[in-house]
């Protein structure tokens, strides 16, 4: 501990008078940092971390039925339960009827087993009639189902605070009545295939994407300004155009009588009562995503390929490569960081693509983020949708996680 | 064996780009086995458009183009073997120096051992062994610099190209490596044409000096010819400094004329380019063969006044108005018995005809 103190002039130890010096400096940085740091708590921490807590709360029933959870603690459930698990019900029943707010238990408890929901609609129907004592019996009276052990497990199982069964559900998979994990029923297994088609049409677009970008990024980048110019604003005019628009205007090409197939049918490549589809399926939706992503590919490769001067590939020629080699020795690792750049991020983009999809995909064609948002709309399982969410937020990072094992994040370069 | 003095020949070749503008006018340049060519001349003056023409990047709108007597119009860059240092050194910089230096020998298929030795070689030619494994932007200017030319030697081609090499060094470093390159050419025996713009450079490093403009060579010969004996102004201005008359050839008798200049003096002076009576003529003297009271006789000796004295180190600079011209320079070597030099002094100035060249007027 020998280590002299190092002063500044006026005797205050020097690393306390620069934390002073700097002190002003950071509450200024800090203070202009604030407006943006505030908009993304707001807009984008709270949602995600709400629509994680969304995806595995489960709550609700056990909130509405609290007397019943309460009395269930006590049963084995193999049995029918004993009379205070009944007298809970009752008790819970009849304030959600006088409060008429039963609907949400009944559409959670029927997703848990189908007949919940005549069973507790029939139930809160002839409750007021229930007389004191007895009520297991009452119940059974009411509807038989009050006496089937099944019905009671499954209204037991619904107690945990938290539960993943919407991530099961996401992956195909649901709980049997005694809490196993296992496959969904045949004929509702879609979220496999759903996911699969998503990843498959995001690798695609991908690839599809790269191989037109490139060529175009590298003319970009040799050509002399003003022929570079212009050819850049044809690249960034779709940008400039709204996303409906132009998703609207493939809708108008690619339909059974558009131009495309007049084209199709003028070569004589299809007969004219035979024309292909080309829309509301998957080759619609690789089309108009690689068109509309175009320009995310096309950009980090120009500014990578801006930044490779062009006398190495006169290098590479003038040491006895031919023009094929120099391009892959040479160049073509140098564009490496810009491919990677170009690639995450239309894969990302695809990855989770929503309004193309929905218009020109139709049903084979159409990818998990439009059944995210058909549960969001249509069948408000939001637990689900943001289950699905979730699932694809954790993919993208996985990716990235990849990718950056693979490439190194830091050899990225956006522009 | 004997060398092939016309290891490369530019024949009649012309170069535009826009089909509006010659940028290389008529070309004709011959350049023996062995020899260190450089190509000198300010910018845009055609000189790198002839290394790109020679190197296979640029093709000839007109003309020929030899290699060792084979025409080389239809070969492309990478078939011609064509050694070449580019201006920003060009090095592949996601390859090590080895892979760097090894890239030739690869697409070559030399097998890994010979190529190991070759490479060995070419960097302790540079004296950079132990450097295989860096990355060039690992490398100082001056290293990187030097992998370029191992790179460009390592595959023993005939002839090497170096585009303004140096450009980028700071001065010390670039002195160092023309020493180096020089000292190399001088050990293999490769041909070198050599381009820049900085004629200290040309002079130290070249066997012959090509001097560029306007498109066309204005003069090819030694260094020392090149500075002794301008064949034009252009020249006489563009290689080192250089003191001017305008005037009128009134009498030529040998090889000596009388100069009428424009301030009515008549001096004497050597024609080169203007020859006959009444031709106009730019009258060029080098400013260290005039004295200042010359002890032996000289021919021409006129009076002038110092304008501005500016001290050098090793020597100091004088302007003097003399015969009209106000920015006739003088060079004073810095020596024990300096003379009484002051501003506003009149000094005595002596020069020798020989020495004053009456070229083409500006």
């Amino acid at each position: 501990m020998s280590q002299e103190q190092i002063l500044s002039s006026d005797g205050i130890p020097l690393q306390e008078s620069l934390k002073k010096a700097e002190r002003k400096n950071k509450l200024k940085a800090l203070f202009l940092v604030a407006p943006l740091f505030l908009f993304i708590l707001i807009i984008y921490i709270f949602p995600i971390g709400d629509m994680l807590f969304r995806s595995v709360d489960d709550r609700m029933i056990t909130k509405m039925l609290p007397k019943t959870f309460i009395a269930m603690e006590k049963w084995d459930g193999k049995d029918l339960p004993e009379e205070p698990v009944y007298e809970g019900l009752y008790e819970d029943l009849s304030l959600l009827k006088k409060n008429k707010t039963f609907g949400k238990i009944i559409a959670r408890l029927n997703y848990e087993k189908s007949g919940f929901s005549s069973l507790i609609k029939k139930t809160i129907r002839k409750i007021d009639k229930l007389e004191e004592g007895n009520y297991k019996e009452q119940f059974i009276k009411i509807h038989k189902r009050w006496g089937q052990s099944e019905y009671l497990v499954a209204l037991k199982n619904t107690a945990p605070n938290w539960s993943y069964a919407k991530y099961l559900k996401g992956v195909d998979l649901k709980f049997d009545e005694s809490r196993n994990i296992i496959q969904q029923d045949e004929d509702r297994r879609i979220y496999k295939t759903l996911w699969l088609r998503t990843i498959n049409v995001a690798f695609w677009v991908t690839i599809f994407c790269f191989i037109l970008a490139y060529p175009i990024a590298h003319l970009l980048a040799t050509l002399p300004m003003k022929y570079s110019n212009l050819l850049m604003i044809c690249v960034l005019l779709p940008f400039w155009t709204s996303l409906l628009v132009r998703t609207s205007s493939w809708m108008v090409l690619l339909q059974q009588q558009g131009p495309i197939n007049d084209l199709i049918v003028w070569l004589g490549w299809a007969a004219d009562d035979n024309r292909p589809e080309l829309m509301y399926n998957v080759i619609g939706t690789f089309v108009a995503m690689t068109q509309i992503l175009l320009p995310f590919m096309v950009l980090p490769l120009y500014s990578v390929m801006k930044t490779i001067s062009p006398s190495l590939m006169r290098a590479g020629k003038s040491l006895g490569g031919t023009p094929l080699v120099s391009f892959f020795k040479i160049y073509f690792p140098l564009t490496i960081p810009g491919i990677g750049a170009g690639s995450l991020l239309v894969f990302i983009l695809a990855i989770g693509y929503y309004i193309t999809p929905a218009l020109v995909g139709g049903a084979s064609g159409s990818l998990i983020s439009n059944n995210i948002a058909y549960h969001m709309k249509s069948s408000l399982d939001w637990a689900f949708a943001s289950a699905l969410g979730t699932m694809l937020l954790v993919g993208v990072l996985a990716i990235y996680w990849v990718y950056n094992k693979l490439v190194g994040i830091d050899n990225i370069k956006l522009g | 064996m004997s060398k092939n003095k016309e290891f490369v020949k530019f024949e009649n070749v012309d170069k535009s780009y826009d089909g509006k503008q010659l940028v290389v006018k008529g070309l004709n340049l011959d350049i023996e086995e062995g020899e260190f060519v450089t190509m000198l001349g300010p910018s845009g003056s055609g000189k790198t458009t002839c290394l790109m023409m020679l190197a296979g990047f640029e093709t000839p709108t007109n003309g020929q183009i030899y290699l060792d007597n084979k025409v080389i119009s239809d070969i492309p860059p990478h078939k011609r073997g064509i050694g070449m240092v580019f201006q920003n050194y060009a090095l592949f910089p996601h390859m090590t120096v080895y892979e760097n230096l090894a890239f030739p020998l690869r697409v070559r298929k030399i097998p890994k051992d010979e190529a190991d030795k070759k490479v060995d070689k070419a960097l302790s030619m540079v004296s950079l062994q132990g450097f295989e494994a860096r990355m060039p932007m690992q490398l100082s200017g001056g290293q990187q610099q030097r992998v370029a030319v191992a790179r460009s030697l390592v595959f023993d081609p005939q002839l090497v190209l170096m585009d303004e090499p140096l450009g980028a060094l700071d001065k010390n470093l670039r002195e160092s490596m023309q020493y180096e390159i020089k000292h190399i050419h001088e050990n293999i025996g490769v041909t070198v044409v050599y381009v820049t713009h900085d004629q200290t450079e040309a002079l130290t490093m070249s066997n012959r000096i090509a001097v560029f403009n306007d498109g066309k060579v204005q003069q090819l010969s030694s260094p020392d010819a090149l500075y002794e004996k301008p064949v034009n102004s252009f020249v006489a201005e563009f290689i080192g400094e250089n003191n001017t008359f305008g005037g009128e050839i009134s009498e030529v008798s040998g090889d000596k004329c009388k100069v009428k200049l424009n301030s009515g003096t008549e001096i004497l002076a050597n024609p080169i380019v203007a020859k006959t009576k009444g031709e106009k003529t730019t009258v060029s003297l080098r400013p260290e063969r005039a004295l200042i009271d010359p002890e032996t006789k000289m021919d021409n000796n006129y009076k002038g006044n110092i304008e501005e004295v500016i001290y050098h180190g090793d020597h100091t600079r004088l302007r003097v108005d003399l015969l009209g011209n106000k920015n006739f320079i003088l060079k004073v070597p810095n020596s024990s018995n300096r003379m009484d030099i002051k501003e506003g002094k009149e000094i005595n100035i002596g020069w020798n005809s020989i020495d004053c060249r009456a070229l083409d007027p500006k």
